[in-house]
């Protein structure tokens, strides 16, 4: 049966107008979506699939426009609506959740009032009947108290609830279409977790179509019947979510999926192959095939000539892949190199921590307090940590907001002293030593490189001249001839022209920012590198690349990186060993295989449960944590992890701290489980032993 | 990857010139930089022009373009009631404004600036302090404040740029230590830190370099708004002694005569709108340009 | 918020005690001299000292200050030397004046800038948007004594229509307030359109704004509920602030149009050396600007939810 599609893209192109003229931003993008079905659009940044969901909003903006093509809704061609048409579908027949919470909801409104406004605006409601409605949508989006709620502000509350919030305020009109623009990237992943569960639940509960937008395979797998994946404004490949992941026929998908590290897999039989080069800017797009430079099966004559359509790749005319050679292809053949795996071994032990703790003090300076003597009030955001790394080793060190894991590496760069306890590198005690005291070659033995690749850099000056800089002051080098030899070593290190030390930093990529960082880190030969989440910020496709370089330069150097992230599919592929922070306690720590398999700390359980996994062949056990991260200034008494663990086993877990146990060579959980409760653990991920489809 | 090993940075002077050449992209700022630059130009050529002395009584109440000067000169812009020739008037008082309002702009700056940049990087103490001394500048209304340094100080040049700095130091302080309390979240100073970089090195090098952009469009607007007080402080009669033309002073003396000969006021009226106009159309033209990076 | 208002008052009380005695010591820390200004600067060594002490002026500093400052919270401000006397006799009237000047002044400007503002914010880029801003951009270039030049040149000289002084000798006409309350308003509206638009054109492209586009809500609504609630409050307190810098402007329409306002009284006293007058005249200021800025802070902290609820 011929259903109607609720939504049907048609060779739509959309353009932007700049000042630099007509930037086209979408090219000849198709897609329907059935009733009740999703549809799953992937792509890196500026591949334009924002775009398509503003425009089928039609809230382009004042530049963007809808250059041809056409938009049907329930096969109404929308550009033939009149404004007041698309005002009453918006909200009400379509409706849209964003990424940032925070930033979509109105500051200055209470929750239940801009809840409420939904219904009072599309349909014939009193305002009491409004403010109830909205209210039983709190529940059933599971938020607590939803009284309270309806009365509080945006900032009271929350990420994950202000995102529940959002949720709630789309599903008011019970929608045909709902839009998701990224709604997780902000939140942690336990939170994630949570919030696709409940988008699952709901639209299964009221038969809501979905287009959800995102950059991560494993969402997509999860939630999503078809997957269209854009790359540079194309839509390179589309059709059934697990026909696409088996029988992946456009090099970017395949590419995009080989450069993505997949917690099941073992990294030398799997191992992360970046895509080189980088998306073109959308002025420079390429002849013929855009990913074409890229593209391991590049053909000269073939892929470089004209627009290459979209054509149809299976009998049943469900799967489509615009490729010129996709027939042809040889997957065998072509791979471009892997990054390099970890080839040292670990040597002697170069970093203790022992019994470090880091509280600090929030000083109430008002009036009242002064009256009444309140003490302070501590953030315990370091409880007795304990662990070693070695020469060459990789620690890995994991967890969410608030788990404590930025605090530590000031401790450790010596921004704040620990409270208590030492941390010892190469036999000196940095635990109260503030960075300016320290001596300047202790300071160049530890250094950081940091998230955010934009900010990293100081836009003013040029980048040979901050690498200089630090050389110059971990005394490497003093001669000025040495120092710019010095700074040409550093850019041949991290792959990257030397003529970029003239450049300054808006001149560069993210990914090229990154690499700066990386070689700013390294001008001092340090023993210690304290990496903060250095490939997060950064797209797919870049990420795999930073991620080997930073094991190859480890290969060379055998330099120790403590390496911070909350990617559990990262950390499984670089590091040696693993740290699991929650709320400032160490909950878990060993090996990367000891961690990843049983016997696990409930919280490294339900996190493993909680990575998105972009694998049909892996299978992943549910488990959702109730509730929100507690916040630091008020743990929970005895184990910090009881006010949400699935595993807790009674009053115990809220009167005593648990104790550190250990299972076997150095393989530690602080839990209050019994040995045959370990014992009894199953792993969390199973990669299924049939054969993966070639 | 080609191996370049002596390729200095771009030169100061293609730095200044490209700088220039942005303005392009606002026709505005390039109006208003013009509109300055006629009154700077007039004000520097002014001893090469052939102009009357500002200060001698001639013929009073010559209208403007009269050309019956005693030496076959022309009054192009009239004479006032005195007598005094008022284009050599305005011209000499031209320079008068300028100077006085670049330099008391400019002390307002340094002082605002380092003061605000200790508030915002250094915090806690130096920030209680220096904000509390600014709140209480901050209070005093500014003519209040004029008045009492030039009636308890006397009217001198020093005097004026003494008054202007207490009465635009806090506002420049203000922003500053806003832009600096953002700009020291960033991880290049979060890396400078881990460097055990010195505070000053970070405040100097790190943090003001990149705090150009607000405070350049603060700088012009200000100019104009200094400029302007000067003026009204002539106006009021707390400006420099005389007999130093002085716009707002030369308005003030002729105000009253409007109805005989109305050029007297209209002109230098029309120089300082047109001045001031300059700066806020530069310090707008800026603002677009900046906005559009 | 209590708490928030208790210490911005000590604050503020604070400030006043600062001000007040860095006044105190400016003025009067060199008794000769205030002896001199008020008996002329003919008298003789012999008869100022017989003044000073007659007068008070040989308590301790810190107690002639205490005295001052009591005097001063009853209204109690000495006598001036010009007019001879009271000085609360003199302050007040004049005071009411600029009130009535000012009032006129807040009355026109808010609503005019506020509404520039806002259609200027509303589509930024837009003609609406060109035509305010460069209309803001040319009245603020124009300083009031010009601007009163032009205007009078205008209305008084060609056209006739106004009277050229305001000295209200007949009694309070209207007439007689149009001009300055004109040039006032010209002046400064520009600033309070700018920040206003600004400020709205910052939250039309918010996120949340654009959250409640896509739920559907009328545009009249949105603008109404949504943006104005949030992109009003910086210019409320902008205009709170404004009264600090009208004190200047209000001077000079005074001067200009022979007002008999409190600013005249100020610049008059200045100038002769009358230091009672002056220093009446700045108290009262300095008060009302410290107790704007209290109202501007307090009002900021009401309006903005994510500061009142923490």
């Amino acid at each position: 049966m011929e259903q109607t599609p609720i939504l049907e893209c048609r060779n739509l192109c959309i353009s932007y107008d700049t000042r630099g003229g007509e930037i086209p931003a979408v090219i000849d993008f198709n897609m329907k979506v059935m009733p009740g079905k999703s549809v799953g659009i992937v792509g890196e940044s500026g591949c334009g699939k924002s775009t398509v969901a503003l425009a089928i909003m039609q809230y382009l903006g004042s530049n963007g426009y809808i250059k041809s093509g056409e938009i049907f809704f329930h096969g109404r061609d929308m550009r033939t609506m009149s404004p007041e048409e698309l005002r009453s579908i918006r909200g009400s027949k379509i409706a849209m959740i964003y990424q940032e919470p925070m930033a979509s909801l109105n500051p200055s409104m209470k929750i239940g009032d801009q809840l409420a406004e939904v219904p009072l605006f599309h349909e014939d409601v009193t305002r009491s009947e409004a403010l109830k409605r909205a209210q039983e949508l709190l529940e059933a989006v599971k938020l607590p108290d939803p009284p309270r709620i309806m009365e509080s502000y945006p900032h009271q509350i929350s990420g994950g609830q202000q995102q529940r919030v959002v949720i709630a305020m789309a599903l008011l009109s019970k929608p045909d279409l709902l839009l998701l623009d990224e709604p997780t990237t902000a939140l942690d992943v336990t939170v994630e977790r949570g919030i696709v569960e409940l988008v699952n639940e709901i639209s299964a509960e009221f038969g809501t179509a979905m287009v959800y937008i995102s950059h991560n395979l494993g969402l997509i797998l999860e939630t999503c019947d078809r997957i269209t994946v854009m790359y540079s404004g194309e839509a390179v490949e589309d059709g059934p979510v697990e026909d696409v992941f088996d029988n992946m026929k456009h090099p970017y998908t395949s590419g995009l999926f080989a450069s993505i590290p997949l917690p099941g897999a073992d990294k030398n039989v799997r191992p992360l192959v970046p895509i080189p080069g980088q998306l073109p800017l959308p002025h420079q797009r390429p002849q013929g095939c855009f990913f074409g430079p890229r593209c391991a099966f590049f053909k000269d004559g073939t892929c470089n000539q004209e627009k290459v359509p979209m054509r149809t790749a299976d009998s049943g005319d469900s799967h489509h892949v615009r490729c010129a050679r996709f027939e042809e292809i040889d997957w065998s053949t072509g791979d471009h190199t892997a990054v390099a795996t970890k080839s040292v071994k670990s040597g002697k032990v170069v970093l203790e921590v022992r019994n470090m703790k880091k509280y600090y003090e929030i000083t109430d300076s008002s009036i009242m307090s002064l009256i009444r003597r309140t003490p302070p009030k501590t953030v315990k955001a370091n409880e007795n940590i304990n662990f070693d790394a070695r020469e060459a080793e990789t620690v890995a060190i994991v967890g969410e907001s608030g788990c404590g894991k930025s605090t530590f590496a000031k401790v450790l760069m010596g921004l704040e002293s620990a409270t208590e306890g030492e941390v010892v590198l190469n036999g000196e005690d940095l635990a109260n030593l503030p960075v300016q005291q320290r001596k300047a070659r202790t300071v160049g033995h530890l250094q950081m490189v940091f998230q955010n690749p934009f900010d990293t850099l100081n836009p003013s000056h040029s980048v040979g001249s901050q690498i200089a800089r630090v050389i110059r002051k971990f005394g490497v080098e003093k001669d000025p001839r040495k120092v710019q030899d010095k700074v040409n070593d550093l850019l041949d290190l991290v792959k990257l022209p030397r003529d970029f030390a003239h450049r300054r930093p808006r001149q560069l990529s993210g990914g090229q920012k990154q690499r700066i960082g990386i070689a700013r880190a390294f001008a001092g030969n340090p023993a210690v590198v304290v990496a903060d989440e250095p490939v997060s910020a950064l797209d797919v496709s870049v990420q795999a690349a930073v991620t080997g370089l930073l094991t190859e330069i480890q290969n060379d150097l055998r330099s120790t990186l403590l390496f911070i992230s909350h990617d559990l599919s990262v950390v499984r592929y670089l590091s040696d060993r693993v740290v699991v922070m929650y709320l400032g306690h160490i909950v878990e720590q060993g090996t990367t295989d000891e961690v990843f398999s049983p016997p696990y700390h409930p919280y490294t359980e339900a996190l493993l449960s909680a990575v998105p996994i972009a694998d049909t062949s892996v299978e992943q056990k549910q488990i959702i944590l109730e509730g929100d991260i507690p916040s630091a200034v008020n743990p929970p008494p005895g184990c910090p992890f009881q006010t949400r663990c699935p595993r807790k086993i009674g009053s115990i877990c809220e009167t005593d701290v648990p104790p550190v146990k250990d299972m076997a060579d150095g393989h530690r959980i602080a839990c209050h489980l019994d040995a045959d409760v370990f014992a009894a653990m199953e792993p969390v991920i199973v990669v299924r032993d049939s054969e993966a489809a070639e | 990857m080609t191996d370049v090993t002596n390729t200095s940075a771009p030169s100061i002077f293609s730095r200044i010139f490209n700088g220039i050449g942005l303005l392009k992209e606002s026709p505005i700022a390039i109006f208003g930089l013009s509109l300055i630059m006629f009154w700077v130009i007039l004000a520097i050529i002014a001893p090469l022009l052939p102009l009357y002395e500002p200060n001698i009584p001639l013929e009073p109440f010559k209208f403007p373009l009269d050309g019956s000067a005693k030496n076959d000169g022309t009054y192009w812009l009239g004479t006032d009631h005195k007598g005094r020739d008022i284009l050599s008037r305005v011209i000499f008082g031209a320079q008068q404004v300028l100077i006085w309002a670049t330099t008391a702009t400019v002390v307002a700056y340094i002082v605002g600036m380092f003061m605000g940049v200790v508030a915002g990087y250094l915090g806690g103490w130096w920030d209680e302090a220096i904000s509390f001394i600014s709140n209480i500048l901050l209070s005093f209304p500014v003519i209040v404040l004029y008045i009492i340094i030039i009636t308890y100080l006397g009217a001198t040049g020093f005097n004026i740029v003494l008054a202007v700095t207490f009465a635009s130091a806090p506002g420049i302080m203000r922003i500053v230590r806003g832009l600096v309390l953002d700009l020291r979240t960033r991880d290049y100073i979060f890396a400078a830190q881990t460097r055990g970089e010195s505070a000053m090195h970070i405040m100097l090098v790190e943090l003001l370099p990149n705090a150009r952009g607000p405070l350049i469009v603060d700088a012009c607007l200000r100019l104009g708004y200094t400029t302007i007080t000067i003026a009204m402080l002539g106006y009021l009669g707390l400006g420099l002694p005389p007999p130093d033309p002085d716009w707002g002073k030369m308005i003030a003396e002729t105000q009253a005569l409007g109805s005989l000969a109305g050029h007297m006021a209209l002109v230098p009226a029309i120089a300082i709108s047109s001045l001031v106009l300059g700066f806020n159309l530069l310090a707008d033209g800026l603002r677009e340009i900046s906005m559009r990076d | 918020m209590l708490i928030l208002a208790a210490r911005r008052l000590v604050s503020m009380a604070l400030i006043m005690a600062v001000i007040s005695f860095t006044l105190f010591a400016i003025f009067e820390s060199d008794k000769l001299a205030v002896a001199g200004k008020v008996l002329g600067p003919y008298s003789s060594n012999e008869q100022r000292e017989l003044w000073l002490t007659q007068n008070g002026y040989d308590e301790p500093f810190l107690e002639r200050y205490a005295t001052w400052v009591g005097n001063a919270m009853v209204g109690d401000f000495g006598n001036s030397i010009q007019f001879k006397v009271p000085v609360s006799e003199i302050m007040w009237p004049r005071l009411a004046n600029t009130g009535i000047l000012a009032g006129l002044y807040m009355l026109f400007m808010i609503p005019l800038s506020l509404t520039l503002g806002v259609i200027a914010g509303m589509k930024e880029g837009s003609l609406q948007d060109r035509v305010v801003s460069i209309g803001s951009v040319l009245t603020t270039s124009v300083p009031e004594f010009a601007s009163a030049t032009f205007f009078t040149a205008i209305f008084v000289f060609s056209l006739g229509w106004l009277p050229g002084t305001s000295a209200m000798t007949g009694g309070f006409t209207w007439a007689e307030i149009v001009l300055p309350v004109l040039v006032l308003v010209m002046y400064g509206f520009g600033y309070t359109a700018r920040m206003t638009r600004a400020s709205m054109a910052e939250v039309m492209t918010s996120h949340y704004i654009r959250t409640a586009v896509l739920k559907g809500i009328p545009y009249r609504r949105v603008i109404m509920k949504h943006a104005l609630r949030n992109a009003l409050i910086a210019p409320f307190t902008v205009i709170i602030l404004q009264l600090n810098w009208l004190l200047s402007g209000v001077i000079v329409v005074e001067v200009f149009f022979a007002y008999k306002g409190f600013g005249k009284l100020l610049l008059d006293g200045a100038l002769f050396g009358d230091i009672y007058v002056i220093e009446a005249c700045t108290l009262v200021a300095v008060f009302v600007a410290v107790f704007s800025q209290f109202i501007s802070d307090i009002g900021y902290t009401l309006l903005n939810p994510r500061i009142r609820f923490t």
